[in-house]
């Protein structure tokens, strides 16, 4: 009996610290002086340390995040942690890619557990103040749906009742629900958290839909036996601006992400590319010298970059547009999507850079 | 004044002192280790801006869930959300307990049959679905069956009808009509009467020694009052509903998705082979003798089985199957990995949609433990019940 008593008191006690974890109040975080945060440059400290940066992508999508014909990781989000990697060390290949699910992106980046999240991650308000912070919009996408061409559907509008596969812990699972009832419409779901199930399913027939972003449904169907039987139909239900993020609470950090991304935009916008970096080092234009390091400075050492490393950027990943049409572009690897919003501003796409000064 | 302490023996030696002290001892260490992991939990919640109060709850969900037993929908806030998983949980659980019992004891008795092939033919079944993985047999069923089958347009036609297609099974059922109120009240009725009379007719037997048809009595009884209520509701108090193709899929009926479907079937077909073998120990382990005396009294070979054999391995099943009982409840919760909308899947939507990774785990967490707990308490009262009585 003793002895039970004893496992029972042990098991109360656990239950007790249990429940003053569950219920001790948001409030001790909301005093933000007392806060523990990562101090300023603690981040960038951490990656050199390691001598390599670590980013969360994924595997199983064309032209975003796919492994090549060699096993490497490829795709336009993996090349922006390439340009991150190539700032700091001179070197794009210091860099290890953690695949993780759409439902781990969360998770993964609140704990801080990568340096940069760059997996197709749509930026929400939520999600900025729930996960960590957004750096600059890298691809605008929106929500379309994908259907059997055979089944002869021309609107979204004409699934009333269907049912639509999705990859759970999405801002696309919400969206959906939010459109069908919007219009009125009845709902069926069925749900995965592996999006490989996901497309599995809607290509077995299990669902008479499936819905994400454009660009990924885009990629989707260039992997199916059969592209040709599967179309997208023409509406937009969402816009999805994918953007990579960072932890929460080391600015430094954040704004060192968010340049070397503006430096990618600049490049195109400036004509400079992975075949002229060298030439341009030299050009007539102040402002192209300047973002190589030739001329004066935009705020390279209070970010720890190096003066030159835009070069060793372009040079390792070429610049928006070259990243863009190497995965997407008329002669892609993976499949061809028209650039559309993601042109330049001055080319009529929404594609926009503060200038590097 | 009487002294406390006045033994000759020194406290170091004094067993009373070395108990109570390994008890504080231990108490100690439990209590710092509970400590220790609530405020690195905390401090870490803390640096990382992490919530952890549970507010959130009652915000919209605004995700849909597959399916569900309750009336949810994205308005629904996420306790309520939460709350469908659970119930999903149950659904699942609660019927596979039943068939997975059912088919357990069907084949822990086949498997001790004299009967060459049927006996073998139960260990082979036992052998192979508790030697691979559940996981593996989940996929398997679901992406390898289910999902196979064809497609809605082509749906195999059963009699009934039952129609199985890949968006799963639909089979005509019983709607409750306007009358159906009226005619539970007839049903619960009968069985009022039927209670009565089956207590009276014991009594009767046992006064009189002579046999008062117990059974059959109160069953009849029973049926003709609901067979009365039937006609005298007015209209049928049930309508046949016949699953009919509609625009994409077939409306009205019953329906099994392919999701609730395959998991089922992996969590019972998995769960039987382990319940066989506890079937079979436990009535093996009856001792002969007990088979033997209640022969020499000449009991018949069902009255041995239901007199003497089942109540005695009944002490020995039920602990172990109870604990089957838990691994199936538990082992529900990978239906995430084929699209069943459990407690967990709900929970790990949850998670993202609210980025509420701790308070979240915490409900899961609990929410299996009172599952389990209410299984072990159920468990021990029957045990309770059936324990040998000293005399």
């Amino acid at each position: 009996m003793g002895l039970k008593r004893l496992v029972l008191l042990m098991g109360l006690i656990s239950m007790v610290g249990m429940i003053a974890i569950a219920c001790s109040d948001d409030k001790d975080n909301a005093d933000g002086d007392t806060a523990v945060v990562a101090a300023a440059g603690a981040r960038l400290n951490m990656v050199k340390d390691r001598g390599n940066l670590i980013c969360a992508g994924r595997t199983d999508l064309p032209g975003f995040g796919f492994l090549d014909a060699n096993g490497a990781n490829s795709g336009f989000d993996i090349d922006l942690c390439k340009a991150v990697a190539a700032a700091i060390f001179g070197d794009a290949s210091k860099l290890e890619v953690i695949p993780i699910t759409a439902a781990e992106r969360g998770p993964t980046i609140q704990a801080g557990e990568v340096d940069l999240l760059s997996r197709n991650v749509t930026w929400t308000s939520t999600r900025d103040a729930q996960w960590g912070n957004f750096t600059t919009v890298m691809f605008y996408d929106g929500q379309g749906f994908m259907v059997p061409t055979s089944k002869g559907f021309t609107s979204a509008l004409d699934l009333d009742g269907a049912t639509v596969c999705v990859t759970s812990g999405t801002t696309t699972e919400l969206n959906v629900a939010d459109f069908f009832r919007q219009h009125n419409m009845n709902l069926n779901t069925v749900v995965f958290e592996d999006s490989a199930s996901v497309y599995g399913a809607y290509e077995e027939g299990r669902c008479d839909a499936t819905t994400s972003d454009k660009s990924q449904l885009a990629a989707i169907r260039s992997g199916f036996a059969n592209p040709g039987a599967h179309m997208i139909l023409p509406e937009t239900i969402s816009k999805e601006p994918l953007t990579p993020a960072v932890a929460h609470g080391d600015d430094q950090w954040f704004d060192l992400v968010k340049t070397v991304m503006y430096t990618l935009i600049n490049a195109e916008e400036l004509g400079v590319t992975q075949a002229n970096v060298d030439a341009m080092r030299s050009s007539d234009n102040i402002i192209i010298r300047r973002m190589l390091g030739t001329e004066g400075e935009f705020g390279q050492s209070t970010l720890g970059l190096s003066p030159t490393f835009a070069v060793d950027v372009i040079k390792a990943v070429g610049n928006y547009g070259e990243v863009y049409d190497r995965y997407m572009g008329p002669q892609g690897v993976s499949f061809t999507l028209p650039r559309g919003d993601n042109e330049l501003w001055s080319n009529g796409g929404v594609i926009y850079a503060p200038p590097l000064k | 004044m009487r002294l406390l302490w006045h033994s000759d023996i020194p406290l170091w030696h004094d067993a009373r002192v070395l108990r109570a002290t390994a008890q504080i001892v231990s108490v100690i260490i439990v209590v710092s280790i509970v400590v220790f992991a609530a405020s690195n939990v905390l401090s870490a919640a803390h640096d990382r801006n992490l919530s952890l109060g549970f507010g959130f709850l009652s915000e919209e969900a605004g995700f849909p869930i597959a399916e569900s037993v309750v009336d949810y929908d994205e308005a629904k806030s996420f306790r309520y959300a939460f709350y469908a998983g659970i119930m999903n949980t149950l659904k699942v659980a609660l019927i596979g307990i039943v068939a997975a019992t059912a088919l357990g004891v069907v084949l822990g008795v086949a498997r001790i049959s004299t009967n060459w092939l049927v006996s073998k033919a139960a260990g082979l079944y036992i052998e192979i679905f508790r030697n691979i993985p559940l996981l593996i047999q989940l996929f398997f069923w679901y992406f390898g069956v289910f999902l196979l089958l064809p497609a809605v347009e082509n749906a195999i036609k059963w009699p009934g009808p039952i129609y199985i297609s890949n968006r799963g099974v639909f089979a005509v059922w019983a709607s409750p009509t306007s009358t159906f109120g009226p005619w539970l009240l007839f049903l619960l009725g009968g069985l009022i009467l039927a209670v009565i009379a089956r207590f009276a007719l014991v009594r009767v037997q046992a006064l009189t020694g002579k046999h008062a048809y117990t059974t059959i009595i109160p069953l009849v009884i029973f049926s003709l009052i609901s067979l009365l209520g039937w006609f005298l509701v007015g209209d049928t108090p049930l309508a046949q509903e016949t699953p009919v193709l509609g625009r994409f899929n077939f409306v009205g009926g019953i329906r099994f998705t392919p999701e609730f479907a395959a998991l089922l079937l992996g969590l019972v077909i998995y769960t039987a082979s382990f319940i066989a073998e506890i079937v079979r120990s436990g009535i093996q382990a009856v001792e002969k003798g007990q088979v033997e005396a209640s022969r020499a009294l000449g009991l018949t070979e069902f009255q041995t089985l239901r007199a003497v054999v089942i109540p005695q391995s009944m002490r020995i099943i039920i602990p172990p199957l109870i604990s089957q009982y838990l691994n199936l409840t538990k082992n529900s919760s990978l239906a995430l990995t084929i699209g069943y909308p459990d407690l967990f899947g709900v929970g790990r939507i949850i998670i993202n949609q609210a980025g509420r990774a701790i308070p979240v785990f915490a409900l899961i967490m609990a929410a299996y433990l009172a599952m389990s707990l209410t299984y072990a308490a159920i468990g021990n009262l029957y045990n309770h019940h059936v324990r040998f009585v000293g005399r």
